[in-house]
C-alpha cells in the first residue's frame, strides 16, 4: 500500500478549519473564541505543510506554516490580555455581556 | 497497511476527535485540554508529512506555550459559576448542522481537484527542474538547515543545483540564472513584530485597580 496522498491531509485540515469557526461563532466564553482561532490557524497551517510536500511549493509552505505559528502565539498573548481586561471590567468573561457599544 | 498509513489515520482520528471535542465541550477546562491533544496530534501530522522542524516548533510553541497561556486565562476568568456558560440548544443545533454542511462544500471541492496533475501546472519561479516533485527532506535528513537559510535569504533547496551560465558577451545578462529570493525581510518584521507584541500584552494585562462596573 502506498502512502497517504494529499487528500486526506487536506480533509483533516478541513475538519479543524470547520470546528475552529464552529467555536468561535458558538461560544459564549471569550477564551473558547480564541481557541477557536487557534484551530482555524493550525488548518491553515496544516495545508501549507500538506501542499510543501505535495506540490512544488517546496519549503515555501514550511516558512509560511512557522510564521502562522509565530504570529498565532502573538495573537494568543495580545488577545489573552484583552480577555483579562475584560474580566476586569465586566466581572465575567462572556462575550455577549461587551456590549457598551451596541447601538 | 503500512506503519506510516496507521499512524496517520490514528492521529488523524485523534486530530479531528480533539477538534471536534473542543467545538461541542462546554466546559472550557476540558476544551483546553482537547485543544493539547488536537495540537500535539497536528504536530504528529507535520512530522509524517516530513516538516520535522515545523512539527518540534509546534509541539514547543502552541502545546508549550500558547496552551498554558490560555490554561493561565482559564485559570484566572474561570471562577465559581462562569466556568460554564451555555450556549442554548438551538444555537448549538444550527450551528452544528451549518458546521457539517460547510464541511461537506470543503471536503468535495477539496477532493474534486487532482493536485498532482496541478502541481505539474503551476510554474513556482523558473527552476522547475529542482523543485519538480516537491519538497521530500524524510530522504534527506532534516529541514532544519534549509529552513534556517531561507530565513537569510539563501534558497539552498532551489538555487543548489543551478546551472552556472555566468553573463559573457554572447549570453546576455537576461538569460543569467537568478538566485530565488528568500524570508530575510519578513524574518525581520516578525522579529519586531514580537517585540512590540510582548510589551503590549504586559502593559495591556498589567495589574491595576479594579472598575466597578455598575455606576
Amino acid at each position: 500500500m502506498e502512502a497517504v496522498g494529499p487528500n486526506p491531509f487536506l480533509f483533516v485540515s478541513a475538519v479543524l478549519f470547520v470546528c475552529g469557526v464552529v467555536c468561535m461563532t458558538t461560544k459564549r466564553n471569550g477564551i473558547g473564541v480564541l481557541m477557536g482561532v487557534e484551530l482555524v490557524l493550525n488548518g491553515a497551517s496544516l495545508n501549507f505543510v500538506t501542499f510543501s510536500k505535495f506540490t512544488p511549493l517546496g519549503l515555501d509552505g514550511q516558512v509560511f506554516s512557522l510564521f502562522v505559528i509565530v504570529l498565532a502565539a502573538a495573537e494568543a498573548a495580545v488577545a489573552l490580555a484583552i480577555a483579562l481586561n475584560f474580566y476586569n471590567n465586566h466581572l465575567t468573561i462572556d462575550v455577549d455581556r461587551g456590549d457598551e457599544l451596541h447601538g | 497497511m503500512s506503519v506510516e498509513t496507521m499512524l496517520f489515520w490514528l492521529f488523524a482520528i485523534l486530530t479531528c476527535g480533539g477538534a471536534v471535542s473542543v467545538a461541542v465541550s462546554q466546559n472550557v477546562v476540558r476544551m483546553a485540554f482537547s485543544l493539547v491533544l488536537c495540537l500535539g496530534s497536528t504536530a504528529v501530522m507535520f512530522l509524517l508529512l516530513g516538516a520535522d522542524f515545523v512539527g518540534a516548533t509546534q509541539l514547543m510553541v502552541y502545546v508549550g506555550g500558547t496552551v498554558v497561556l490560555l490554561v493561565f486565562g482559564v485559570m484566572l476568568t474561570a471562577t465559581g459559576p462562569f466556568t460554564k456558560i451555555k450556549s442554548s440548544g438551538a444555537d448549538a443545533i444550527l450551528s452544528g448542522l451549518i458546521g457539517v454542511i460547510f464541511l461537506f462544500i470543503i471536503s468535495t471541492t477539496v477532493t474534486a481537484v487532482d493536485w498532482g496533475d496541478i502541481s505539474q501546472k503551476v510554474a513556482i519561479g523558473t527552476h522547475q527542474k529542482t523543485a519538480a516533485r516537491g519538497f521530500n527532506p524524510e530522504q534527506q535528513g532534516n529541514t532544519t538547515r534549509p529552513l534556517g537559510l531561507s530565513f537569510l535569504s539563501v534558497r539552498a533547496d532551489r538555487d543548489l543545483n543551478l546551472s552556472r551560465n555566468v553573463p559573457s558577451v554572447e549570453k546576455p545578462v537576461e538569460d543569467a540564472p537568478k538566485l530565488s529570493s528568500g524570508y530575510l525581510l519578513p524574518f525581520e518584521i516578525v522579529s519586531i513584530h514580537l517585540l512590540v507584541v510582548l510589551v503590549g500584552a504586559s502593559y495591556l494585562a498589567r495589574a491595576k485597580r479594579r472598575v466597578a462596573t455598575n455606576q
